[in-house]
């Protein structure tokens, strides 16, 4: 870094300006001849030009296709925004069902058009609020649910076939989907109206976020039993969302990300077919999820890239036939990370930059990240800004009236060719350590991710990557910002104490007959191999905890511990 | 002088590693022989290790705000080992207001989110080569 202006002359007997210290690109000409790469580490022109698309103009019709149609590269549907804009989906939970439905009634009357829940993470890894290993955390990062009436009590007041709902479950996927059927059942609304999205995702746990709990091949299994189960009883709901938001937020770039999400969804369609499963039955309903980080043309080209690499794979390896078998849907998240604790108000416009990547990609439903989420889960002011900023860039900013903006353009179309070349090279070195699954379990994704993680915060310590307010124009005389926020959430403290006490009544007052039944049919069909799900609805209707039906698989399945990362 | 040796785990159920495996690899790149224990740890496995290990210094990191009570079984287990002579140190998503909270309850170093990597890394060092080495810290 250099500090720009130092050999500015001064005006006589005017008090000097204290100028910050400038970053200065490392590309430029005058500096040093040190490549100029996207975030990725793909190299980068000065310019691009006709010359950069392989075949010309009728080669690039070719990879492009038109929206809605085959290679789906321009989008999933002929129309896009113009037919619908995306799903505005911020994710919130935290505290009892109670705080949880206020804050969802709070985000519909705002204007969102969906919901999206957080779970807490004793309900996660499938321990009841009273449970000792449950004790500090209840209601921390998500709602705390015990039993099928704590479900109830989230959407009370809120039309389930009216309203799609997204689940960031894992390890207990099934469970919560069995809490979640019945507070429909209870409410009257059918299994066929249902909308929404079940993460379902337990190939990411074990690689990047960690909430796992039984070792890998039960835990297939039961992913497997939802998804056979949805296929039959869930019509309009996405059973599974192949993610790879977790692994680029624990620490690797846009081409792993890409490359270890279709290697996942490689493993989870051989394990739904080996179950018996059609794959043009359960294809349409896979939903996917992505990152949307800051580096807005490789994130746009990525996205792009990644409807292209699904359709290869749907066609090439599993012999997709309809159109809908092999068209990549997704949700895009903004990426946490990226935001700082120093100059919150920052985070506003980086959140904004992602949003936007997201809907030039053409994702079809959208969370932004609250500004203040460096410190607490976000304040409600925080996420009505998040909602205001889609709102913005989808009412004001035009980009929604037309499809795929940025189709064509020189640089993109090299881009999203390049990220699906080296996306596919990664995936093919996944297959050759026998899939994802295998790479996982030997913990080799895991060791590139905290590499990579390493790396980026060695360019961030030695200025290399510049971040504003962090390594560049720190100055702490930006005003406001440089107090911390004041108006941070805070979750109550006595949230588990109550949260236990009303299980242990509810708990009281359930027909023993019928609980101690369910269970003991739910630990016959795990151990016979049967659907889980039928016994699992029958226990929840018998408000069965979650805690005891993943004691259930507990007993059966063991749990996993991750082998050393040295 | 022998290299410290720095007991680094998880406490509690959260899963979030990348800052703690940074830390791991900066401290080993320092120097420092260090300990990983990973996720879910109580606070009797933690302070376990440490006494086992003759370290110098446990390192813990929680990101999902459960970082008071935590912290609190960890310096109460310290205590009950009558291991005081080991410092603890918490990094993670930590308001500025619970720092003060963290220090008086006996936790010998507070790195929150945003903290420099470098910053933490002479922190720790220093924090592992001054057994008792409370008065030294921030």
């Amino acid at each position: 870094m250099s500090v720009r202006g130092a050999d500015r002359e001064e005006g006589e007997g005017t008090p000097a300006v204290a100028l910050p210290t400038a970053w200065v690109p490392p590309h430029r000409s005058d500096r040093d001849t040190a490549p100029v790469t996207t975030d990725s580490g793909i190299p980068v022109d000065v310019v691009y030009t006709a010359d950069d698309l392989p075949g010309g103009q009728s080669g690039l019709a070719q990879r492009l296709g038109l929206p809605g149609e085959p290679p789906f590269t321009r989008g999933p549907y002929p129309t896009m925004y113009r037919g619908q804009l995306w799903t505005m989906r911020q994710f919130a939970g935290f505290g009892s069902p109670e705080h949880t439905n206020e804050r969802f009634r709070f985000l519909l009357g705002q204007g969102q058009t969906a919901l999206s829940v957080a779970f807490d993470l004793p309900t996660q890894l499938g321990y009841d609020s009273g449970d000792p290993m449950a004790a500090a955390e209840v209601g921390r990062v998500g709602v705390a649910i015990d039993t099928a009436s704590d479900m109830c009590d989230v959407f009370a007041g809120i039309p389930l076939d009216h309203v799609s709902v997204n689940f960031t479950i894992n390890a207990t996927a099934p469970i919560i989907l069995a809490t979640y059927l019945v507070a429909a059942e209870r409410s009257g609304v059918s299994y066929q109206a249902l909308t929404g999205t079940l993460q379902n995702d337990i190939l990411k746990e074990f690689l990047a976020r960690k909430a796992y709990v039984y070792p890998p091949g039960p835990s297939l299994r039961l992913v497997t039993d939802v998804v056979e189960f949805s296929s039959r009883e869930l019509p309009r709901f996405n059973p599974i969302s192949i993610t790879g938001y977790h692994a680029r937020e624990a620490g690797c770039d846009a081409v792993q990300e890409l490359a270890l999400t279709m290697a996942s969804a490689t493993a989870y369609c051989e394990a739904f077919l080996a179950r018996g499963l059609d794959f043009e039955a359960f294809a349409p309903r896979l939903s996917f999820h992505f990152a949307t980080t800051l580096d807005l043309f490789e994130e746009v080209a990525k996205l792009r890239a990644a409807r292209r690499i699904w359709y290869r794979v749907a066609t090439e390896r599993f012999g997709a036939r309809s159109p809908s078998a092999a068209r990549l849907r997704f949700f895009s998240g903004n990426s946490g990370t990226t935001l700082t604790a120093q100059q919150p108000l920052n985070n506003v416009i980086r959140s904004t930059l992602q949003c936007l990547g997201a809907v030039l990609g053409g994702a079809q439903s959208i969370h932004v990240m609250g500004y203040d989420e460096a410190y607490e889960i976000p304040s409600e002011e925080a996420v009505t800004l998040s909602l205001r900023t889609q709102q913005i860039i989808a009412l004001e900013s035009g980009v929604a009236r037309t499809v795929d903006p940025l189709a064509g353009s020189y640089y993109v179309e090299r881009l999203t060719d390049e990220i699906e070349t080296r996306a596919n090279a990664l995936m093919a070195d996944v297959d050759a350590l026998g899939g994802a699954a295998a790479a996982i379990e030997a913990g080799i994704p895991q060791r590139w991710i905290a590499e990579s993680a390493y790396r980026a915060e060695q360019a961030l310590a030695s200025g290399e990557r510049p971040k504003v307010g962090v390594n560049v124009y720190t100055d702490t005389a930006a005003g406001a910002q440089a107090a911390p926020l004041a108006n941070t959430f805070e979750v109550d403290p006595l949230v588990g104490e109550r949260q236990a006490a009303r299980t242990r009544a509810r708990v009281a007052e359930r027909d023993a007959g019928a609980h101690t039944g369910a269970l003991r049919r739910l630990a016959d069909d795990t151990r016979a191999g049967r659907n889980v799900m039928p016994a699992l609805i029958e226990a929840a209707r018998a408000e069965a905890t979650v805690g005891e039906m993943a004691g259930v698989f507990r007993e059966a399945f063991g749990e996993f511990t991750e082998p050393a990362p040295w | 002088m022998t290299a410290p040796r720095i007991v680094l785990g998880k406490p509690g159920l959260d899963g979030h590693d990348r800052g703690l495996k940074v830390i791991a690899f900066a401290l080993r790149e320092a120097g420092a022989e260090v300990i990983y224990l990973g996720l879910r740890q109580s606070a009797a496995s933690i302070v376990a290790a440490a006494v086992t290990e003759d370290a110098d210094l446990i390192g813990i990191s929680v990101l999902s705000g459960a970082h008071l009570p935590l912290a609190e079984q960890i310096v109460a287990e310290r205590a009950a080992r009558g291991a005081r002579d080991i410092p603890v140190a918490i990094g993670g998503t930590i308001p500025a207001n619970h720092a003060d909270l963290l220090r008086e309850m006996g936790v010998d170093a507070v790195y929150p989110v945003g903290s420099p990597l470098p910053d933490v890394v002479a922190g720790l060092l220093a924090l592992a080569g001054q057994p008792g080495g409370r008065r030294a810290a921030s």
